[in-house]
């Protein structure tokens, strides 16, 4: 991005054209591309980047999520052009709890390798599942209710709709949570995380600290999937530990692999595809009569495997792509 | 002055006794080879000596022991090594793992320096530097990896194996930069099974059979030693 000034206009731009032409449920699935997008991204950062496979991603989440939630019943929101700052607050509150996890989660389990770690984080996301199924003060398996969410206020003349909020709320960390994983990953620390992966002997001959940095990368993937969590939170003003079951993990795996491992990029598309696919095909369903939605979902997911077996960007980023492009045509 | 003295070095894989007691020691400013038959204890000695595997018994650094130093500590203590098999990092620029060598350091007009004088020893990292470590020839991924182990400016240089799975030319070139390191001061501790070679550059040699030191000596002494030609040379 050469020109951030103009990007972020061409987004605002976009919110307002998404929040006056389209109606609730596309709005908030457009909010659930972008809850994805961090939570595909901060995985990436893991799995792809790392090499260390986590199979508990939704448990960092639901971490976030809830602390969010808990911490805007004792700091209620206040209505009007501030909430956007609560709003960060909250999100950084979960992220921070989610690290916290996600640090005393790694710390032991950061030794193990490969499978291993696959099943321990499994395990770890079934336990803050299931002792958030049994905490009555966040309402248990009942689900929490009425988190405050985003409102409508008016600015002058203007009305800012609840979406927008929401939007300008979830772009901000999918914009921050892009540039910190980007950045990192082109400094001396991130390139320790890539030797990880490489080659863990080698790296430590190289004077890495392979758990150290394994952990580093881990806590800050629970912080952005805790942001996704708190977002997510705000958003849909609902908590059910269901929402966070295996399958959330699993899904955010889904995004890593068919976007590429260790392309920050793939994972953006991933993640768009993913969430609409299953909404896009909807319609199909009243049509049919048949609920032929997974069915050609998971068709499409075998099909991209196939033919992609990298994923759809490998290791690339867009830009790479699109500077091939440019030299062979030019 | 000795720069790397190892004492009664002992290592255990589970119930296996790999390492029993072994002792050398390389002296500043030398090539010292460790030869022998796979499986005698060379490369886990140099795993033992770089905290790879745990061990017991002394390992001195000028003198310091490294007892209870972490593997990753041991580099900006001033041991690098180029590990068995390269071990490159594949899916990283040339550039990129030479930067990786110097990542326990932090003084970049050095670091730069450094460089520069690694792309005069091997002048094939500057035309790759852009390319993919994985990419680049078996040969060419040797080179980088010993250069990578020399961007920590390391006090002692440990060397595994480089002459593993290369062609007779390559070796040889591979060989005159060992020695041409050395000559600059380096302190080298290379691994070999290419017996003939490691003996032709080293000062001194130490020969291990099934994890013990059974003969040590000069380098052409040990070439022209009976034993070590029936055993090693091929008669």
């Amino acid at each position: 991005m050469k020109k951030p000034l103009l990007a972020l206009i061409g987004l605002i731009f976009v919110g307002f054209l998404i929040d006056l032409s389209f109606d609730a449920f596309i709005q908030l699935t457009l909010i659930y591309v972008l809850i994805n997008m961090i939570l595909a991204m901060s995985l990436n950062l893991v799995s792809g980047f790392t090499g260390q496979f986590s199979l508990g991603h939704a448990g960092f989440m639901a971490a976030g999520a809830y602390a969010s939630a808990f911490l805007s019943t004792i700091f209620p929101m206040n209505p009007g052009p501030m909430q956007f700052v609560y709003f960060l607050f909250y999100a950084i509150a979960g992220g921070a709890v989610a690290g916290l996890a996600g640090y005393l989660v790694g710390l032991p389990t950061l030794r193990l390798r490969g499978d291993y770690l696959a099943i321990v984080t499994l395990g770890f996301g079934e336990i803050i599942r299931v002792i958030l199924l049994n905490t009555k003060t966040v309402g248990g398996a009942r689900g929490m209710y009425g988190i405050t969410g985003p409102t409508d206020f008016t600015l002058g003349s203007w009305t800012i709709s609840k979406f927008l909020i929401g939007y300008a709320h979830a772009i901000f960390w999918v914009v921050a949570c892009f540039v910190v994983i980007w950045r990192i990953i082109r400094s001396h620390h991130g390139r320790a995380f890539l030797s990880v992966r490489e080659d863990e002997i080698a790296a430590e001959a190289m004077g890495i600290h392979t758990t150290q940095t394994k952990v580093r990368a881990f806590v800050l993937s629970s912080f952005f999937a805790g942001v996704a969590g708190s977002i997510f939170a705000h958003y849909a003003n609902y908590l059910n530990p269901a929402s966070f079951s295996f399958n959330r993990s699993v899904d955010a795996v889904i995004m890593v692999v068919l976007g590429g491992m260790g392309s920050l990029s793939g994972s953006l598309m991933a993640a768009t595809i993913i969430t609409i696919l299953p909404e896009a095909l909807r319609p199909l369903q009243e049509i049919t009569g048949v609920d032929l939605r997974m069915v050609i979902y998971s068709l499409a997911l075998i099909l991209l495997m196939i033919l992609r077996p990298k994923g759809l960007m490998g290791t690339k980023e867009v830009n790479e792509f699109w500077r091939k492009y440019v030299r062979k045509t030019s | 002055m000795k720069a790397l003295e190892v004492q009664d070095l002992n290592v255990f894989y589970g119930s296996i006794h790999a390492l029993k007691g072994i002792s050398f020691h390389v002296n500043q400013g030398e090539i010292v080879s460790l030869i022998g038959a796979n499986g005698a204890g060379k490369t886990t000695t140099l795993r033992a000596i770089s905290g790879i595997v745990e061990s017991t018994g002394q390992i001195l650094l000028h003198g310091k022991t490294l007892k209870n130093v972490k593997t990753c500590e041991r580099v900006s203590l001033g041991l690098a090594q180029s590990p068995e098999g390269r071990g490159v990092f594949p899916n990283l620029t040339v550039m990129e793992n030479l930067q990786m060598g110097a990542y326990s350091r932090s003084d970049k007009n050095e670091i730069q320096k450094n460089l520069e004088h690694c792309f005069i020893l091997f002048p094939r990292m500057k035309e790759r530097q852009k390319q993919l470590a994985g990419t680049l020839s078996g040969g060419e991924q040797q080179m980088l990896a010993i250069s990578r182990a020399l961007m920590s400016a390391p006090k002692v240089l440990l060397l595994d194996e480089p002459s593993l799975g290369l062609a007779p030319l390559i070796v040889a070139q591979i060989f005159e930069i060992i020695k041409k390191v050395n000559q600059e001061g380096m302190t080298v501790l290379l691994v070999e099974q290419n017996a003939r070679m490691a003996l032709k550059i080293s000062h001194r040699a130490y020969v291990i059979e099934t994890g013990k030191v059974t003969l040590e000596g000069k380098g052409e002494d040990l070439l022209n030693n009976d034993e070590v030609r029936r055993s090693y040379l091929g008669g």
